[in-house]
């Protein structure tokens, strides 16, 4: 199969979106911190929307547990997740401009790998990491947009995955209380919801619309 | 009275640090919005909460 030129991938998006908005999101460039069940998600949501830059960070390697859920195959066992999901994104939409970080995010990296960013997608797993980035972007990098998520383990209704918005520039997707710590597993579908709701309060953003 | 969480409380004049130790908030997983604005882990000691303030006190939960 041929690779469709950029142009030809372009103008699929023009006719359907219309040139001046889908401009707004080409560009934009966004940053994704987590490549698991929510950020491999969520930037594969974004190629698809033609956002014009993903910023991709992520220490982790692909581990067999991770395929129920995150959007990788059976061949990427063992490679970074950064590598893998560019290659991903690339068969899917080959345009997209993918910048990775194969490193642990902390505070002495924030700053220089998140401000190339107009909004910036938390997708971390653990609590104490989910916190520490939204003090540190809230306080530090005020003018850019963060969504953030917290609680989409279990079984729990699809209904109750909610995005709320806390400030004009953090939002905060999920149910706000499930927690994989409390022995419930991560089921595809439900994170897929809450990381949907990421992506879209993303393009709702950079479309203005600033409501929930 | 300082509305937190939607509920009016009689903690006016304390810091923001002195009222989350009252609470059984895990102060490592949590990020507190104060009249619009994100207070970071840093300012909680030195944050006075006022008379009138509206805050919300969100929890992070694990799982990503």
């Amino acid at each position: 199969m041929k690779i469709p030129s950029e142009n030809e991938m372009k103008k699929a998006l023009y006719d359907r979106i219309g040139k001046e908005h889908q401009r707004k999101f080409e560009d934009t460039t966004v940053a994704v911190c987590g490549l698991g069940g929510l950020g491999s998600n969520i930037a594969i949501s974004l190629a698809r929307a033609g956002i014009g830059k993903l910023i991709l960070i992520d220490f982790d390697k692909i581990d067999i547990t991770n395929l129920n859920r995150q959007q990788y195959k059976f061949c990427q066992i063992g490679r970074y997740k950064t590598d893998a999901l560019l290659e991903n994104i690339k068969e899917i939409s080959p345009y997209t401009k993918i910048q990775t970080h194969t490193v642990k995010l902390n505070e002495n990296n924030y700053y220089t790998l998140l401000s190339p960013a107009d909004i910036i997608c938390e997708a971390f797993d653990a609590a104490e990491e989910k916190s520490k980035l939204v003090d540190f972007v809230m306080e530090k990098m005020a003018d850019k947009y963060l969504v953030a998520a917290s609680g989409m383990a279990g079984l729990g209704s699809a209904n109750s995955i909610k995005t709320k918005k806390i400030t004009n520039y953090f939002y905060l997707c999920g149910d706000g209380v499930s927690d994989v710590g409390n022995g419930d597993t991560l089921y595809s579908s439900r994170v897929m919801l809450c990381a949907s709701h990421q992506a879209h309060t993303v393009l709702r953003i950079i479309s203005e619309k600033f409501d929930i | 009275m300082v509305r937190i969480n939607g509920m009016e409380k009689d903690v006016s004049n304390m810091s923001l640090k002195e009222y989350l130790l009252t609470t059984d908030y895990n102060l490592t997983r949590i990020a507190v919005e104060r009249n619009g604005n994100i207070v970071p882990k840093s300012q909680y000691d030195l944050t006075i909460l006022n008379d009138g303030d509206t805050i919300e006190i969100v929890s992070f939960v694990g799982g990503g």
